[in-house]
């Protein structure tokens, strides 16, 4: 039964402190990538030029650099000018930062679909510009958003395997450590993929009961 | 009635779009309890003077008083204070397609005028109740039919307490057995002493309600005057045309 000496005691419970790694740099990157993606869309379509520049220009970089030179630059390249991130942070940072890019152009997209009549119903009313994308138009898009919000977040699962490039040790990095100490590599990350695989199952479960406790009428994504 | 000040007052109003020029220097003036219906030809302007009354499009020249005070443009709080005042009714209803009946006409009561949530719901339902369809707050856009919608939009629109309300051919995309039902209700606003600026091509229940028609083409209003006059002894030919075409369409009463 020598095959199955990863399940051994001390390889298990590696795998079950990477996994938890991996689940604390994705829940914070995730919920800060989607404000960072809702606040960056509204300002690209309801800001006025400078916002939108400043917001254009965010998405232009952040989704124009490769994630691990992002990686790089927050984690070795920041103490240049003094500022010093643990590895965990410099993840979480990184991450939530390229993911925003990303979601804010799902959210973008979502707010142009909602109809004009809309916002001008709202302004009739009497709303400001703010109050109008809070109440009027976010709510709609919000709902228009999630299919491809949720396919970010897919998304971001699985690059956050890039954070042990950075020294910060979770799931894929466990299992480096493991593989190239047993040197049982397709074992080891046929297991940790099947981790993946579950994570993503799981949290593209918990995004269709999501959408569909957003569901109203005249918002139906099932038949 | 010359000493009156009218509640509100429209000098030179002008909009450009691209090279063409789709407004030009409309001037109105409306007195307090008045109705004043615009006619003339699809994309005459009628819609574009209602849109730039309440500053949804914004005129390109063109000075506005409300109760003899002008309204400042530049100023963002007056105009959002201003448009509390002007109710407006569109073509297309444009209810909020996420919130129900009762919400509809309740967020803007709670957002805008900073309402507690319970009057303000106590507020809706009875505007709601006023157009006939408490018994429907529950439901969403999509579940209405199109003169409910509109029935909704007006409550929306007089849970605001609106000085002045603008009707944009309020029931053009109602099918013929829906109008009726959301002319009614227009009927009952009016007798109750609402101002209104409104845009149809309801001819006959137009004429039976109206203070003055004011015939706009090509931007230009041609001709103001009692409905009769208008229909009947017009003026100048193009007003003459429209209105014994349309008159033929749609009825008229008298």
């Amino acid at each position: 039964m020598e095959e199955f000496f990863f399940l051994q005691p001390e390889v298990v419970s590696a795998l079950v402190k990477g996994f938890y790694v991996s689940v604390k740099l994705i829940v914070p990157s995730a919920i800060f990538g989607f404000i960072i993606g809702v606040v960056v869309g509204a300002l690209m379509v309801y800001g006025n030029a400078f916002a939108m520049a400043i917001a254009s220009g965010y998405v232009l970089i952040f989704r124009g650099f490769p994630l691990v030179v992002q990686l790089f630059i927050w984690y070795f390249g920041l103490p240049y000018i003094g500022i010093y991130l643990s590895p965990f942070v410099a993840a979480v940072l990184g991450f939530s930062l390229c993911s925003g890019a990303y979601q804010s152009e799902y959210v973008r997209g979502a707010f142009l679909s909602v109809k004009t009549g809309q916002t001008m119903a709202a302004q009739a009313l009497g709303f400001s510009k703010i109050k109008m994308v809070l109440f009027i138009t976010l709510p709609q898009a919000f709902r228009r958003a999630l299919p491809g919000c949720g396919n970010e977040i897919i998304y971001l699962i699985k690059y956050s395997s890039l954070a042990y490039m950075i020294t910060c040790i979770e799931l894929t990095g466990e299992g480096k450590i493991i593989a190239s100490d047993s040197f049982r590599y397709t074992e080891t990350f046929m297991v940790i993929g099947a981790i993946y695989l579950l994570m993503t199952s799981v949290a593209a479960w918990l995004l269709h009961r999501l959408e569909y406790r957003l569901q109203l009428p005249g918002f139906e994504q099932y038949s | 009635m010359a000493d009156k000040i009218p509640i509100l007052r429209i000098e030179n109003m002008t909009k450009w779009y691209g090279d063409k020029e789709v407004l030009k220097d409309a001037s109105l003036s409306i007195n307090k309890g008045e109705l004043k219906v615009l006619i003339g030809p699809s994309g005459g302007g009628k819609s574009t003077f209602l849109q730039c009354i309440n500053f949804l499009v914004k005129p390109d020249r063109g000075r506005l008083w409300l109760d003899g005070r002008e309204i400042v443009r530049a100023r963002k709080k007056e105009i959002y204070e201003y448009r509390q005042k002007v109710g407006m009714i569109f073509q297309d209803f444009n209810l909020f397609d996420h919130l129900t009946a009762l919400h509809n006409v309740r967020i803007a009561l709670v957002r805008v005028k900073g309402m507690s949530k319970g009057e303000a719901r106590d507020r809706a339902i009875l505007e709601l109740d006023r157009v006939g369809l408490k018994s429907y707050m529950h439901q969403y856009p999509a579940e209405l039919s199109g003169g409910q919608k509109q029935r909704v939009s007006i409550a929306r629109a007089l849970a605001m307490d609106p000085e002045i309300m603008l009707l944009d051919e309020p029931t053009s995309a109602l099918d013929p057995e829906l109008i009726s039902e959301v002319l009614d209700v227009i009927r009952d606003v009016r007798s109750d002493g609402m101002t209104m600026i409104m845009s149809t091509h309801q001819i006959g229940f137009a004429s039976e309600m109206a203070d003055e028609f004011v015939f706009l083409e090509n931007g230009s209003i041609v001709e103001t005057g009692p409905p009769e006059k208008i229909l009947y002894k017009a003026q100048y030919a193009r007003t003459r045309e429209f209105c014994s075409k349309i008159t033929e369409l749609y009825g008229n009463s008298f």
